[in-house]
């Protein structure tokens, strides 16, 4: 072995002789990285609770990810510490990402119960203020999940009542989502009810009870949700539903029209059928005789149906009407006094006219005599289509 | 509810002029013969009479009726002294004789105290005029062999009773002036007498205590002893919980109570690292003047010579390498007693690592037999399988990637279940810290919250999977020839990579290469730096290998290794250092 240190030989070169310290790009100090990441917490040392508990973060959204829903009740039971870190803004975070994991575990885990996430849901609701209405929420939509729709409803009251925490913008918001949510179940609740009481016959001795009991029902949902959507946000599903019952019980409120719009958009014949209805509905009403939207739009759609071979759709409106829309909408003092006050208004309920009561009738004729430099070709247009498509027409009464 | 509780307030009753009050659970005062509660709460009054209206509410306790609620007066080395006392009582279950704890260890203390001039000195030292003779009595009297109670005795009846029972009168009784007026101008408070101060004081020349240096108390008085537990061991038995460290705080005596700044002193949440510990230690064997110490010769445990081979057998090398690791260690003189023994007053005080040394020895002998540049070790692992396959009945060579792909296995194994354990592992306590008493309850409240959904998640986790506590075991990796699914090399044989040469055998690898070409010569910390992907995998493996078995980073271990290489190869750094000196002039 003494021949040893005569047999030695560096394989590195002398001209290498930097590089076995420092690397070849240039300097390297591996301790140096650790200080640089001490920068963000003031110098101090990362402590050895941070690492474990973010190490057992790790694995617990690694456990959820593989669907180990034992081993992520293991580490879940030591990360509820972190409910007492002594960093304050881990603190304050800790009870969202343990509500957001843990309800997780306890929806999956084979272990678990209604009972259990309930006691969980209640518990972490009262850590702090900050959290209260967000849990509330998610557990309220947990409920619903599994059909425990009293439920939920009493546990969205009771967080709508609650009046602790702090005011900012995300407590609005909560609040409004959690009335939104109450809504949406006050509204499903009705819609049961509409249903019970098609099955009732009128005469029923309990209908009358019923159908009160609805109407009730209808304005106190409708009150809830109208105040919710002039907040600015989108609020489709639950505008849905506000207008649905509301076409119930206002078919002439102005939001039928756009209620018009979502329907005739949609791939269900029958959204389609009752966007139709909904527009002869709005028209329905005195109020909305010179509505020159609600006319755009029915002329519009009108022609779509007609085209579209549904003519058995315009019939079933018709039916109705034919014996008084005619004098309501197109009497010749009404042409004239339209054609007076607004001519693209009577353009389009000539055209209306037309398509219902044939090229012959009155208003439509008067409309077709006036001169319009602007409406001229418009009104030609209009002729042809109604030649084609009037519902008067020998050609498609088939 | 007790009677009379309330002296300071002698207004007479409204409805029947008796001058008798109590205090109502809320604070507020109620007369004792007729219970008329009255709206005057008890803070309110005292700051007309008491200029310093915290310290009475504090020794009051506020507004809880139970007078115990500030507990006995304690000073920050109390506390300290009571860890040591858990720490020794907890070696002494792990086999160290009786004798570290009586005497060793508390000799080492009662001399800090000493030099800190915090007792047993003529003046100890305080701020804010403190009268200590309290203090200094009690330590005298301290009975070190008893258990660890609080120095502040029953056997001093002033000191304790402040506080304690509700008959006490505070202030006319003060056995010292109370310190905790500094406390409460600055409305931070502490649960011990001088927690404030304490974490403020900054006294030149003196090593100030904290929970990491009782350890290094641990260690002096285990080195003095010559006691067959390392520093790498002592920590690792800290992780492992064996060894009071992280929570220590909890088992001092109930009326000790921690809160506000004794949380910075006494709330530890990392554990502790070898380097730091290492420092400590050298620092406290220095600071308190300690002689040399007894010589570590060559039949003590933490001679490499012993060392080398307990660590041999850990990762299951054979142990014929344990020849090569003697001899390395004699060409390096780092088996000479003076090399080994600590000194704290003498220059050689920083060689008390003794652990990493044996390790690097190891990792050097392995460079040495198989030189770990990737290619190599493969090539003799290739001759080492054939001739084994051709000789099954002889001795078998030593196969180095059988042994890796063995020892990898393992390796990572322990890894997974070690980092799962720290996930795993729980820092607060069941008692837990507060910073003052109008935190007290808010703290409380959320120890019972995490206790109350840790019980409920209990009920989803298996129980039969979560293990009891290990015991404590010198070893981490234990390999027996009886095991047939994971081979034991310890038998095998270094004929492979060995050749004679006359009387002596040489290894067959003759090249070599050196873990550090140039030492730092500047003052920081390290001589030299670890950049892994400077090196071999192999290298790199080796050193991971033994870093995580002593629980250091990589980087201390790689410069030990260059430190024992540069003993080894003397002759070779002075040659490079001439020869580069000459190439510049040459440059030039």
């Amino acid at each position: 072995m003494s021949d040893f240190s005569e047999e030695l030989k560096g394989p590195v070169t002398d001209d290498e002789v930097e590089t076995s310290v420092l690397t070849g790009a240039g300097m390297h100090f591996p301790w140096l990285q650790t200080y640089i990441e001490t920068v963000a917490i003031g110098g101090k040392r990362k402590k050895d609770f941070a690492q474990t508990t973010s190490a057992c973060l790790s694995f617990i959204q690694e456990a959820l990810l593989k669907h180990q829903w034992q081993q992520a009740a293991e580490y879940m039971y030591s990360y509820f510490q972190t409910l007492e870190d002594s960093d304050s803004y881990k603190r304050q975070a800790a009870p969202e990402i343990i509500w957001k994991l843990g309800s997780e575990i306890l929806f999956y885990h084979p272990k678990s119960n209604m009972e259990t996430f309930n006691t969980f849901a209640d518990r972490m609701k009262n850590i702090g203020v900050m959290n209260y209405l967000k849990i509330s929420l998610q557990h309220a939509l947990y409920l619903l999940h599994h059909g425990m729709l009293k439920d939920a409803k009493r546990n969205l009251s009771e967080a709508e009542t609650w009046r602790h925490g702090e005011n900012t913008s995300s407590r609005g918001i909560l609040i409004n989502l959690i009335q939104a949510y109450k809504g949406l179940l006050q509204y499903y609740t009705w819609s049961k009810k509409k249903m019970e009481l098609s099955k009732l016959d009128k005469d029923d001795y309990a209908y009358n009870a019923v159908a009160q009991d609805v109407f009730n029902h209808s304005w106190k949902t409708s009150a809830n949700i109208s105040a919710l959507i002039k907040i600015p946000g989108v609020w489709d599903p639950f505008v849905k539903s506000y207008v649905e019952i509301l076409y119930q019980i206002v078919p002439s409120h102005k939001l039928m029209l756009e209620f018009h719009t979502l329907l005739r958009k949609s791939e269900k014949e029958e959204h389609r059928k009752l966007g139709l209805e909904v527009l002869f509905g709005v028209l329905d009403f005195a109020g909305c005789t010179k509505n020159i939207t609600a006319w755009k739009y029915l002329a519009k759609y009108l022609k779509k149906t007609l085209m579209g071979n549904h003519l058995a759709w315009v019939q079933d409106e018709w039916n109705s009407r034919k014996n008084w829309w005619p004098s309501f909408h197109f009497s010749y003092f009404w042409a004239k006094s339209d054609w007076k006050e607004d001519t693209a208004l009577a353009c389009e309920k000539a055209f209306v006219a037309g398509l219902l009561l044939g090229k012959g009738c009155r208003y439509f004729r008067y409309i077709l005599k006036q001169d319009h430099q602007i409406l001229g070709k418009k009104i030609k247009r209009m002729k042809r289509s109604v030649k084609k498509y009037s519902i008067v027409n020998p050609r498609l009464s088939y | 509810m007790d009677l009379e509780e309330a002296e300071e307030f002698k207004e007479r009753c409204s409805q029947c002029a008796a001058v008798s009050w109590g205090l109502t659970d809320e604070g507020k005062y109620y007369c004792t013969s007729c219970h008329n509660v009255t709206e005057r709460s008890q803070e309110v009054i005292n700051t007309d009479l008491i200029p310093n209206t915290q310290i009475k509410a504090l020794n009051r306790g506020l507004k809880k009726k139970n007078n115990s609620e500030k507990g006995w007066d304690w000073y920050v080395c109390e506390g300290f002294q009571n860890i040591l006392c858990q720490q020794a009582e907890a070696l002494k279950n792990l086999g160290i004789g009786p004798e570290l704890k009586n005497d060793v260890l508390h000799n080492f203390w009662k001399r800090y105290l000493q030099k800190s001039k915090q007792a047993y000195c003529k003046n100890p030292v305080y701020t804010t005029g403190r009268k200590p003779t309290v203090l200094e009595d009690n330590l005298s009297h301290s009975d070190w062999a008893s258990e660890p109670e609080l120095l502040s005795d029953v056997s001093c009846p002033p000191f304790l009773e402040s506080g304690a029972e509700s008959q006490s009168d505070i202030h006319t009784r003060k056995p010292f002036p109370i310190s905790r007026a500094s406390q409460s101008e600055t409305s931070v408070c502490s649960g011990s007498l001088d927690g404030v101060e304490y974490s403020q004081r900054k006294e030149k020349g003196v090593v100030k205590m904290t929970v990491p240096q009782t350890l290094a108390f641990c260690y002096l008085s285990l080195l003095w002893q010559r006691e067959a537990i390392t520093l790498s061991d002592l920590l690792r038995f800290v992780e492992e919980d064996h060894i009071p460290y992280i929570n220590a705080f909890q088992h001092f005596p109930e009326q000790m109570k921690l809160y506000g700044r004794d949380r910075g002193i006494f709330g530890i949440e990392s554990w502790p690292d070898y380097e730091d510990i290492y420092k400590k230690t050298i620092e406290v064997g220095t600071f308190l003047d300690l002689p040399r110490f007894p010589d570590i010769t060559e039949d003590c445990y933490l001679h490499p010579n012993i060392l080398c081979m307990k660590y041999l057998m850990e990762v299951n090398l054979p142990d014929e390498m344990h020849n090569l690791t003697c001899h390395v260690v004699k060409m390096t003189g780092m088996g000479e007693v003076d090399f080994l023994t600590f000194d704290p007053i003498a220059k050689m005080a920083k060689t008390v690592k003794y652990d990493v040394q044996a390790v690097a020895i190891i990792v050097v002998v392995l460079k040495l037999l198989f030189l770990l540049d990737d290619n190599l070790e493969w090539s003799l692992s290739n001759l080492a399988e054939k001739h084994n396959e051709k000789n099954k009945k002889d001795k078998p060579w030593f196969d180095f990637r059988k042994w890796y792909q063995i020892m990898k296995k393992a390796f990572d194994e322990k890894k997974q279940k070690w980092e799962e354990a720290r996930a795993k592992y729980l820092w607060k306590s069941e008692k837990p810290l507060y910073y003052s008493f109008v935190d007290k309850p808010v703290a409380y409240k959320k120890r019972e919250m995490v206790v109350n959904l840790q019980k409920q998640f209990s009920t989803l986790v298996d129980s039969t999977a979560t293990a009891g506590k290990k015991s404590p075991s010198s070893f981490q990796f234990n390999w027996t020839e009886e095991d047939t699914d994971r081979t034991c090399f310890h038998g095998h044989s270094l004929q492979g990579v060995l050749k004679e040469k006359g009387q002596s055998l040489l290894t067959k690898n003759s090249l070599y290469w050196l873990s550090t070409q140039k030492f730092c010569r500047c003052y920081c910390t390290h001589v030299t730096t670890y950049e892994e992907s400077n090196y071999s995998l192999s290298y790199q493996f080796i050193l991971n290998l033994f870093s995580f078995l002593l629980r250091i980073k990589t980087s201390l271990l790689h410069e030990e290794v260059s430190l024992v290489e540069k003993k080894l190869f003397e002759k070779k750094y002075s040659v490079t250092k001439k020869k580069s000196r000459s190439k510049k002039a040459r440059r030039h």
